[in-house]
């Protein structure tokens, strides 16, 4: 190829490609990697700590794991144990719901699945019936899970398992969001006898650990029940757990009304709007939308707090766990079984906060600077 | 046009002033609330004494029979519940602040890392994260509990650090100090160091205020409260002895030793918390508008002076307040070492004495009323240190 000199008019040179000491893998390397002496040495201190543990790992993981296998004695000494995990994966799945029932439980979280779509996603065609059947289906679920009214009936003691995870889960997010709107209000309200109500409880709650609460929600609560009233230990836990994020989340609401000028406040009842109604149409769709990353963080952490069931003897899927590794056909596994139930933890808590974020940016009518 | 008129009926209108109707709902709710609580209570009572049972802190002197593997102060199974109760709370205590600290240090330097212009680091700091905070806690303990039961190797195997220090599934063991007499000259001039720091730092801030001297106040106040005891201990011939631990038979003897379940939940409880302080400190971080820092370079103060005259003054105002929901829901969370046995105060008067006596109302009572405590010391220690460093506006 022979050079020729070309010439241009003034404006007319086509663009030149960028100088390649600011493009491509190198110069991503040099800014990002090894911009400076001690940033190289970082990079290179981390690259080697990765090299200790990713390939190590990743053997005794993946490539030195036994997928298949009846006992113990059939896995491999130097890998994981993951033959275990396919053994019980029903176990882990739907606990001790009886075998010919499970479809029941597979029914019902497809129906979730349904009525979560259409609350969690806006562009979903035929909303409007779907958000209707969302608002039925907190009794349709029950039915289907716990039986009666031309189902076999199933006991709580038997639910188990993920299943038992995602029933206390949800149950204790679609409830514990309007009582602690309620007691975030009450906090807020003019009224003494009524703050001051709801300041000792959401501090109470507050103050002591979830796990006492439990405690007297499976020990204690029968000597405060009218002689001879018992009720099932799932329905108490359930209310505990629930008592328990609203005044988590009470707080959160709270911080979200505290963000609001009182301006607004007053603009609604300058408009003549009554409490319930300023606070409808005015202060709460302002309040919550500050406060949505506070209230996902709060639904997460209800979710994880769910595990603390297991010490008060019901079977979650950490539950299953602990009691399989106690299990002696299946003795000295601990980390592949807790490994397992960590991944089904991450992702559930990981969508939600993702589910959040894209909240977040939704939402954002652009008074951010 | 009708116009409407006006209601008659007193109370009708009673309800539409506002004042009354204020007064109204409010008698109402503690009509509810009061009478919930007579029921319950009149329930507790009806129930209680159908059984045979009364409410009676007097078991907290009966012996207590059963043994607490980890404690700080003397005890035995001759010790009475209450002193059962108070090794428990020192075991939370203890869990508790150990927790606090690791994880605050863990906590800052993810949040520095989570910064960091090494994409490198930056993504492994971002992982962590995020795995640690959507795993819940409770997991944590148990899987590394698990790994610390089943993967250390057994006494005999110990890893051996030196002779001194032997890590193995029994727990970390290490030697315990014995201190002989001449010891109490060495604390005597620690606390002689600490009173100088603490005159000493008043001395030179006012020399900087009056004529702008400094003085290198880090160093020699460290040299008080460190060196000097440290040149008196060598001095008097190192007063204390040491009690290395040896391996005798099947397991270690003399020395202390640090169990693994005290292992296991701290550690726990630390590397979950981290993850969320690091996100507290590096949202706090970057709450700094970038102007204050490019203000401070304009004016010639050098990188680590800005960070630390700057920066982090002002960050640390963002990073307080929710901080201290995270060291009170780390002291809350000690009470999950039930899960894998370790003997803290819920394990203890809410765990064993609670089943040998049969006293569940005093002693769940007992256990919330100590974590109610917890909180509130914590919380208001807390919000004191915030109110030090607050923003004082005009």
């Amino acid at each position: 190829m022979t050079m020729t000199k070309q010439t241009y008019a003034p404006g007319t040179h086509p663009s030149l490609p960028a100088p390649t000491s600011t493009t491509g893998l190198i110069y991503w390397l040099r800014v990002n990697l090894f911009s400076s002496v001690a940033n190289s040495i970082i990079t290179l201190v981390s690259l080697y700590l990765l090299y200790l543990a990713l390939p190590a790992s990743i053997n005794w993981l993946f490539l030195d794991a036994t997928y298949i296998g009846e006992t113990r004695k059939d896995c491999a000494p130097n890998g994981a144990c993951l033959a275990f995990i396919g053994e019980r994966f029903n176990l882990f799945v739907y606990g001790f719901y009886p075998e010919h029932l499970r479809w029941r439980v597979d029914l019902a979280t497809i129906l979730l699945a349904v009525a979560g779509a259409a609350v969690l996603w806006d562009n979903i065609p035929a909303r409007k019936y779907m958000l209707r059947f969302a608002l039925i289906y907190p009794f349709i679920g029950a039915w289907l899970l716990s039986g009666g009214f031309g189902l076999e009936h199933v006991g709580t003691h038997l639910f188990g398992g993920l299943m038992l995870t995602l029933t206390i889960g949800v149950t204790g997010i679609v409830c514990s969001l309007p009582i602690g709107i309620l007691l975030a209000l009450g906090r807020q309200s003019n009224l003494p006898i009524i703050k001051y109500f709801c300041i000792g409880f959401i501090e109470f709650i507050r103050g002591v650990p979830l796990i006492t609460l439990l405690f007297v929600a499976s020990t204690m609560l029968s000597y405060f029940l009218p002689p001879g009233t018992t009720f099932d230990l799932l329905m108490r836990v359930l209310i505990m757990v629930t008592l328990f994020s609203s005044a988590y989340m009470a707080e959160v609401i709270r911080g979200g009304l505290q963000a609001l000028p009182k301006g607004q406040l007053e603009a609604a009842e300058s408009l003549g709007l009554n409490y319930s109604q300023a606070m409808r149409f005015i202060i709460l769709p302002q309040a919550l939308k500050i406060s949505i990353p506070g209230i996902v963080n709060t639904f997460i952490g209800l979710y994880k707090d769910s595990t603390l069931v297991i010490v008060i003897g019901l079977l979650d899927p950490l539950g299953i766990g602990r009691a399989s590794v106690a299990d002696s056909a299946w003795l000295g596994l601990s980390t592949e079984v807790y490994l397992f139930v960590a991944i089904f933890f991450f992702i559930s808590c990981f969508g939600m906060a993702r589910y959040s974020l894209y909240l977040e940016n939704k939402l954002n009518t652009g008074h951010k600077r | 046009m009708s116009t409407p008129t006006p209601n008659t009926n007193a109370l009708v209108r009673a309800w539409y002033d506002k004042e009354t109707r204020s007064v109204i709902v409010q008698i109402i709710a503690a009509a509810l609330i009061l009478s919930f609580f007579a029921f319950i209570i009149n329930n507790a009572v009806v129930n209680l004494s159908n059984i045979g049972k009364d409410i009676n802190f007097s078991f907290l002197w009966d012996n207590a029979s059963y043994d607490i593997n980890q404690h700080l102060i003397e005890y035995s199974s001759t010790s009475s519940h209450f002193r059962a109760m108070i090794v428990g709370l020192i075991n939370t205590l203890l869990v508790a602040v150990a927790g606090i600290v690791l994880a605050t240090i863990l906590g800052f330097i993810l949040g520095v890392m989570r910064l960091s212009r090494n994409w490198l680091t930056q993504k492994i700091a971002y992982v962590y994260i995020e795995y640690m905070r959507n795993v819940p806690v409770l997991l944590h303990i148990l899987l590394l509990h698990g790994l610390i039961v089943s993967s250390l190797p057994r006494p005999k195997g110990s890893y051996n650090f030196g002779d001194t220090f032997f890590l193995n599934n029994r727990g970390f063991q290490m030697p315990s100090p014995e201190f002989q007499s001449l010891f109490w000259i060495v604390g005597g001039f620690v606390v002689a160091g600490l009173a100088f720091a603490w005159w000493f730092s008043r001395y030179a801030k006012n020399v900087q205020d009056t004529t702008g001297k400094t003085y290198p106040v880090a160093l020699i106040n460290l040299a008080a409260i460190l060196l000097m005891p440290l040149v008196v201990y060598f001095a008097l011939g190192s007063p204390i002895e040491w009690d290395v631990p040896a391996l005798k038979g099947f397991n270690f003897k003399g020395g202390m030793v640090v169990r693994p379940e005290f292992i296991a939940l701290w550690l726990a409880l630390s590397l979950y918390t981290a993850a969320f302080i690091g996100e507290i400190v590096r949202a706090g971080i970057v709450a700094i508008d970038h102007g204050q820092t490019e203000a401070a370079q304009a004016l010639g103060i050098s990188n680590s002076r800005v960070l630390k005259l700057v920066v982090i003054p002002q960050g640390l105002r963002v990073i307080i307040p929710p901080l201290t929901s995270q060291y009170l829901n780390l002291a809350k969370n000690s009470s999950l070492a039930l899960a894998i046995g370790y003997m803290d105060i819920v394990a203890t008067i809410g765990g064993i004495s609670l089943n040998q006596t049969g006293r569940e109302m005093e002693c769940m009572l007992i256990v919330m009323a100590i974590y109610l405590i917890i909180s509130l010391l914590i919380s208001s220690g807390m919000n004191w240190y915030n109110d030090r460093i607050r923003l004082v506006e005009r």
